[in-house]
């Protein structure tokens, strides 16, 4: 469980747009260990989504500026960021996989689903045409696919989204990764369908014993699979711990927001958002970012920022220098009612 | 359809189905373009590579008895030119001269400039903006002008029109694939592919050639009707087939001469071009909805 697989240290990624530098993700810093779920939460456009293709290399290199460390320990302590192509390449499926949001578009759509999984298994082995064929069918089976061998021959628009979602999982596993970032897998599927594929990829993550980052900005789908939490907002990562610190105890504004705003099952009345909208990431506001939306803001908080302040909890740790004065999630419930 | 509300859902399933069965048919219809445009072009191919035992005569065999006969005169079942040569012979001969054009300037256009329109858009940066400055280049100078530039400069014969025609033809076919695959790879399944380890060229053929290659392989119909036009335009100026090979452009340009007395010298040749064309471009069409029918 500590034995550290990814590590990626004070990552900024900047993008070169017509309206000025988008600073998108700006100084996180996260460790995925060996067989863990790593959930990484945040609302639209806080940077989930480029942390991890900035990881993967998946950026685009005319507008990307990034800097920090990303570290993939079974290849050294080399970061991989300014890893060659080649390298890159070579990591890319067999080591690092990703699956996207919209399964719909993530599959070629001119191209059967055997001919593409075919490809994957063949990408980073040596296998023989029947050897290939076996393995593509077992994955498909694995995955949950029924009549698998008569599906290889289907092309994407024959397969619901939640099937495509599922192909995409086999195409994503074909070469066994140790590490799979899966980027809001689950945002464009149904209610039912996302439980199957949640409970899919962490009985696949358990039976391997692979690394998984869950990207989504949905904190229930989160607390569901992951083993610990990182937090993210307006680029940086305000929060991370483990599930049940994060859940019983947030110590940031932010954290506790989020947690508010989840809907009490059996209770009905007025859903609690988070009031005003993240701050544009061109121009952002000196002091701390959430300081515009947070309930418990001073004048301070809109000078100067802090960094991720442990909380005293094992592996916990928040970027809120009143997190101690606000004391514990007790004294938000009264603090909130107040 | 103004309505779908019927007084019974039996009326509802007739009119639904009615609808379906035309679906049907117009697909039907779509098909049938491409069918009679390969039929037609069969026909022509055939035609030609059976020429030897079609042809009642050779095409340069001299009838000095019968000069500008007319057609149906027996023995020359499409009349005689000025030298008495059989029309018929020389229609089948030339034919060979103008289908290979026709495949052969096409073909290796439509390879180059589809390859080098995917590595621009791929790749994009530096290599891309040279790749379609030169692409600008060919395209700032009047097409024909080029063409006969070249011929002239390397010396009038049916070789050195290919090689002009494949020095400027492929500049079309490279910013159309440069378009499409500029929107190509900005879609998803691109991402992932690059995201599962594939290289380059990998991800360049096989993920985004796949999707793009119907828009340069229905222009490519055009430009086959294009290019035999333009061999039979450049044999008219004299700078493509050297007499006496037959070939359909230079049989208008010497027929063009006979036209008030033997009209036919120039317009069995003008219908022959006029023949493939058609075929052509009814394949290009049938291929264009054949192609995009699929993303339905």
């Amino acid at each position: 469980m500590s034995v550290p697989l990814l590590t990626v240290r004070d990552l900024h990624s900047y993008l070169a747009t017509g309206q000025g530098v988008v600073r998108a993700v700006d100084g996180v810093s996260l460790t995925v260990h060996e067989a863990e779920v790593l959930g990484i939460v945040g609302e639209s456009g806080c940077g989930k989504t480029v942390t991890c293709r900035t990881i993967m290399g998946l950026m685009p290199t005319g507008t990307l500026y990034a800097s920090g460390e990303v570290i993939y320990h079974p290849h050294g302590e080399q970061s991989i960021l300014n890893a060659r192509p080649s390298e890159l390449q070579a990591l890319r499926g067999a080591h690092l996989a990703m699956i996207f949001q919209d399964p719909m578009t993530a599959l070629n759509p001119v191209r059967s689903i055997g001919d593409q999984l075919l490809e994957a298994v063949n990408a980073h082995a040596r296998l023989t045409r029947p050897q290939a064929r076996a393995r593509a069918i077992g994955l498909l089976e694995r995955v949950g696919i029924p009549a698998p061998a008569r599906r290889m021959r289907d092309y994407p628009f024959q397969f619901s989204g939640g099937m495509l979602q599922r192909a995409l999982i086999a195409i994503a596993l074909a070469s066994s990764p140790r590490l799979l970032l899966a980027d809001e897998p689950t945002t464009s599927l149904d209610v039912i369908i996302q439980d199957q594929i949640l409970s899919l990829l962490l009985e696949l993550q358990q039976d391997t014993g692979m690394s998984m980052i869950l990207v989504s900005h949905d904190l229930a789908v989160i607390t569901e699979v992951c083993d610990r939490i990182v937090v993210m907002y307006a680029g940086q990562v305000v929060e991370e711990g483990t599930v049940a610190d994060i859940i019983t105890a947030p110590k940031h504004p932010y954290t506790q927001a989020l947690l508010d705003a989840l809907p009490q099952g059996g209770q009905r009345g007025q859903l609690r958002s988070i009031r005003g909208s993240p701050p544009s990431l061109i121009d952002v506001p000196d002091g701390c970012r959430f300081a515009p939306r947070c309930r418990h803001v001073v004048d301070q908080c809109r000078s100067w920022d802090t960094e991720l302040i442990e909380t005293g909890e094992p592996e916990h740790a928040a970027r809120c220098w009143r997190q101690a004065e606000l004391g514990r999630s007790e004294a938000w419930q009264s603090s909130d009612s107040a | 359809m103004s309505t779908m509300w019927a007084a019974s859902p039996s009326e509802v399933l007739m009119r639904a189905a009615t609808k379906a069965a035309g679906r049907r048919r117009s697909v039907a219809r779509r098909r049938m373009t491409l069918i009679a445009g390969l039929a037609m072009l069969g026909v022509a191919i055939l035609a030609v590579l059976l020429a030897p035992v079609l042809a009642t005569q050779s095409p340069t065999a001299i009838d000095a008895l019968h000069p500008l006969a007319a057609p149906f005169t027996p023995g020359h079942l499409l009349g005689t030119d000025q030298f008495g040569r059989d029309l018929f012979s020389r229609i089948l001969y030339g034919g060979r001269i103008d289908l290979a054009i026709a495949f052969g300037a096409t073909s290796v256009t439509l390879v180059g400039g589809t390859f080098i329109g995917l590595v621009a858009g791929y790749l994009g940066g530096r290599v891309d903006s040279f790749l379609m400055r030169l692409v600008d280049l060919f395209f700032a100078f009047p097409f024909l002008v080029l063409i006969i530039a070249i011929v002239a400069m390397l010396g009038p014969s049916i070789f050195n029109m290919f090689v002009a025609i494949w020095i400027t033809s492929w500049v079309s076919y490279a910013r159309i694939m440069r378009a499409q695959t500029v929107v190509a790879k900005k879609q998803q399944y691109v991402l992932a592919a690059r995201a599962l380890g594939y290289g380059p060229l990998r991800v360049m053929f096989r993920h985004i050639l796949p999707n793009t290659a119907s828009a340069v392989i229905i222009f490519s119909m055009v430009d086959a009707v294009g290019n035999i036009i333009l061999a039979a335009s450049l044999g008219f100026l004299g700078l493509g087939a050297q007499p006496p090979s037959p070939e359909w452009g230079a049989m208008i340009s010497d027929g063009q001469n006979y036209i008030l007395s033997s009209w036919w010298l120039a317009t069995i040749p003008g219908l022959a071009v006029v023949f493939v064309g058609v075929a052509f471009s009814l394949i290009g069409d049938g291929l264009a909805d054949l192609l995009r029918a699929g993303d339905r």
